[in-house]
C-alpha cells in the first residue's frame, strides 16, 4: 500500500470513529422512584444513598468474627486476603500497606463496598444494621472511631478518614473536584 | 558467521542488524515465497496420513487445531478462597494481527462470572435524568448499532515489571497479557442517555455490574457521551459470559476496570461515588505517600511479541520482529525498534489501518548475527507522548507503584538465540 493510500485508509478510519449516536426507537420504560430505591446501591461521600439504620462496634465485632475473619484475619489484620486494619504511616515507605485505616479516603466507601460485595461467599446477606456495625468495627479497629461509636446514615458521612487529604486527581477530567 | 545468502541488499536502519522496515513489503517477500514453493514441490510425491482418507466432517462450533492446544490463557490466578476473583492473560506471543480471539481474551473478575439469563436482565438509567428508564435486552437489540475496534487493557497490566527487583522469568503474555483487542458492536451510550434526558448537574455516571461483587465505577459524563459504548457483540458473536454477557460497558482507551461487565445500572450523578475500586484499588500511590485518583486513559505502550521468551531464535539469519503498540489517548504515531539495547533505533512498519485506541501491529526486519543482543520497542502516539524507559517510569511513579505501567520492554537474546525478560 502506498503512503497516499495508507493515509487515505487512516483518514477514513478516523472519520468512522466519530460519535455516531443515531436516534433510537425510544423503547425505554419508565422507572419509578420506588423501583429505583429498591435496587440502588450507590453511596456518595456526602452520605447520599445511605439507608436509615444503625450499628455499633460490639455488634460489628460479632458479625466480623462470623462472616469476615476467615478471609481477613482476626481483628482484620489480613490473611489470606486483604488486611483491613493497620498500615498507618506506611504509605511513604518502601513497603506501603494500604488498608481502610491507612489509605481509604472516605468512610462511606466502606459501607458501600460491604453492602454490595461482602461477605464474599454470600454478598447481600447482611442486613443494614449489620453493615453499619461491621463498618463501625473496622473503623474502630483502625483507631478512627471510639469503642462506643454508633454509626448511622447521619454519623457515617461525618467520619473523617486519616488519609482523606492524601489524594489528588489526575489531570483528567479537568473540571472535577474531590468531594469534601 | 551468518550465511551471506540471506543478507538483504537494503542498507541497515540501525545498529546490530536492524534492516529497513520495507524489506518484508517488497523483494524480501518474493524471495521468501519462492523458498516455500520449492519446499512444497519436493513433498508432492508423498501423501501424508491426513490426505489418504476423507477428513472430518462439519461441526456446529469450531475450535483450533489440536496441534495448537498449547495456546491457552496464561497466568491464571485467583485470590485465596476464591476461584473467580482474579485474572487470566492473553498469550500475546502466540497471536498475530490485532484482534484477539474471544476464547483467549484476558479476564479480570472481582467475584467470578455470573450466569445471566438475558430474558431476566435489564439496564436501568436513573439519577440526574429527566426520565428514569429501564431497558430489556430485547429492547436494546432494536437500537441502532455501530461496530468499532478497540483495545481493552487492565490498569494492572505489566505491573510486575514495576514491582519486581529482578526481571521476572516470564513470557510476553504472562507479563503483558492483560490486554486484548476486539471488534465491538453495540449501542452508543449517548443514545440511551439522550433518551433518558440529562438533568441539571449531571456530570458523572456510576456504572454497576450484575455480578456478585456489584462492581461499580464512576465514569465522567463527558467520556460516556463521547465514545462510550454499550456492547452486545464481540468479534461478531454475542459477548461471552466472562466478558460481560449479555451487556457490558466499553470506554475506549480507559483503564479496563471502568468498562463494567454485566452492566445493569447507569446512575447519573453530580460527583464520583468514590467506590472501593476507584479509590482503594486502581489509584496510583506515589513515593511520597500521596496517591493519584482517576488516571483514566492508558498511556502509550508497545511490546515485541516475537521474538520473545519461549519463541527463541533458531540460528543466525533474517528474522521479522513483530509486536503490538497502542495508546488510550489516540492513535500510535510511530514505533521504533532497537537491537542494541537502545543505543540506536530504527523505525518499524505500522500495519494499516492504524486506529485510535486500538492495537497497531508493527514489524521490523532484523539480521541476527548470532551474538547476544537486546531487543526493545518504543512507541509514540499522536499526542506526542513517548514510552518512557523503566528507570524514568520508576522515578516518576515510585518503587511502590503498580498500576498504569507503560515503560519500554527489553528482551535479551543470548548467543543460543534464547530470549528472556530483561530490564533496560
Amino acid at each position: 500500500m502506498g503512503s497516499r493510500a495508507l493515509l487515505g485508509s487512516v483518514l477514513l478510519a478516523i472519520a468512522l470513529t466519530g460519535n455516531g449516536a443515531a436516534p433510537g426507537p425510544g423503547l425505554g420504560q419508565p422507572l419509578s422512584a420506588e423501583a429505583i430505591a429498591a435496587v440502588d446501591l450507590t453511596v456518595m461521600p456526602d452520605g447520599t444513598g445511605l439507608p436509615p439504620g444503625r450499628g455499633d462496634v460490639d455488634t460489628g465485632a460479632r458479625v466480623f468474627a462470623a462472616h469476615c475473619q476467615a478471609c481477613h484475619g482476626a481483628d482484620g489484620g489480613g490473611g489470606p486476603n486483604d488486611a483491613l486494619v493497620g498500615g498507618a504511616g506506611s504509605l511513604a515507605s518502601a513497603a506501603p500497606v494500604k488498608t481502610i485505616g491507612s489509605y481509604w479516603p472516605y468512610a462511606t466507601t466502606v459501607f458501600d463496598y460491604i453492602r454490595r460485595a461482602m461477605p464474599y461467599q454470600q454478598p447481600g446477606s447482611l442486613d443494614t444494621g449489620e453493615v453499619y456495625a461491621v463498618t463501625a468495627y473496622l473503623l474502630h479497629r483502625n483507631g478512627i472511631v471510639d469503642a462506643d461509636a454508633v454509626l448511622t446514615e447521619v454519623s457515617l458521612p461525618r467520619v473523617e478518614m486519616p488519609n482523606r487529604g492524601g489524594f489528588e486527581l489526575a489531570v483528567e477530567p479537568s473540571a472535577t473536584e474531590l468531594p469534601p | 558467521m551468518p550465511s551471506n545468502r540471506s543478507t538483504p541488499a537494503l542498507p541497515p536502519a540501525a545498529g546490530n542488524g536492524l534492516l529497513d522496515r520495507r524489506l518484508f513489503l517488497r523483494g524480501g517477500a518474493a524471495a521468501l515465497a519462492g523458498l516455500s514453493l520449492a519446499g512444497a514441490r519436493a513433498a508432492e510425491a508423498e501423501r501424508q496420513p491426513w490426505a489418504r482418507t476423507p477428513g472430518a466432517g462439519m461441526r456446529s462450533y469450531g475450535a483450533p487445531s489440536r496441534h495448537e492446544d498449547h495456546v491457552q490463557r496464561l497466568g491464571i490466578s485467583a485470590q485465596p478462597g476464591t476461584n473467580g476473583s482474579g485474572v487470566s492473560r492473553t498469550p500475546l506471543e502466540h497471536l498475530e494481527g490485532t484482534i484477539t480471539p474471544n476464547g483467549l481474551m484476558f479476564e479480570r473478575h472481582h467475584s467470578g462470572v455470573p450466569d445471566i439469563d438475558p430474558d431476566r436482565h435489564e439496564l436501568r438509567i436513573y439519577g440526574r435524568v429527566r426520565r428514569p428508564l429501564r431497558f430489556s435486552m430485547a429492547a436494546l437489540d432494536r437500537y441502532p448499532r455501530v461496530t468499532r475496534a478497540y483495545f481493552l487493557e487492565c490498569s494492572g497490566n505489566s505491573g510486575v515489571m514495576a514491582s519486581a527487583a529482578q526481571p521476572p522469568d516470564l513470557r510476553c503474555g504472562e507479563l503483558h497479557g492483560l490486554i486484548s483487542a476486539s471488534e465491538y458492536t453495540g449501542v452508543p451510550l449517548a443514545a440511551l442517555l439522550d433518551e433518558a434526558g440529562l438533568a441539571d448537574g449531571a456530570a458523572w455516571v456510576i456504572a454497576e455490574g450484575d455480578d456478585a461483587a456489584r462492581m461499580s465505577r464512576s465514569v465522567p459524563l463527558e467520556k460516556a457521551m463521547d465514545d462510550g459504548l454499550l456492547v452486545l457483540y464481540q468479534n461478531g458473536e454475542r459477548l461471552r459470559p466472562e466478558h460481560g454477557y449479555p451487556l457490558r460497558l466499553l470506554l475506549p482507551g480507559f483503564e479496563g476496570n471502568m468498562s463494567v461487565k454485566w452492566l445493569r445500572h447507569l446512575h447519573v450523578t453530580g460527583a464520583p461515588a468514590m467506590s472501593r475500586e476507584e479509590t482503594a484499588k486502581y489509584s496510583d500511590l506515589r513515593p511520597d505517600g500521596r496517591a493519584r485518583l482517576f488516571t483514566f486513559p492508558m498511556a502509550v505502550k508497545s511490546v515485541i511479541t516475537s521474538p520473545s521468551p519461549g519463541l527463541d531464535l533458531s540460528g543466525p539469519g533474517l528474522y521479522q520482529i513483530s509486536g503490538l503498540a497502542w495508546s488510550g489517548r489516540g492513535a500510535v504515531r510511530s514505533v521504533e525498534v532497537s537491537a542494541d539495547g537502545g543505543q540506536s533505533w530504527a523505525p518499524a512498519h505500522l500495519e494499516p489501518p492504524v486506529l485510535a485506541k486500538h492495537l497497531t501491529r508493527f514489524r521490523a526486519a532484523w539480521q541476527w548475527n548470532g551474538a547476544p543482543a537486546r531487543l526493545l520497542s518504543r512507541a509514540s502516539d499522536d499526542t506526542g507522548a513517548i514510552q518512557p524507559t523503566r528507570p524514568a517510569w520508576l522515578a516518576r511513579h515510585g518503587g511502590g507503584a503498580f498500576y498504569h505501567y507503560n515503560a519500554i520492554q527489553a528482551w535479551a537474546i543470548d548467543e543460543h538465540g534464547r530470549a528472556s525478560n530483561a530490564y533496560g
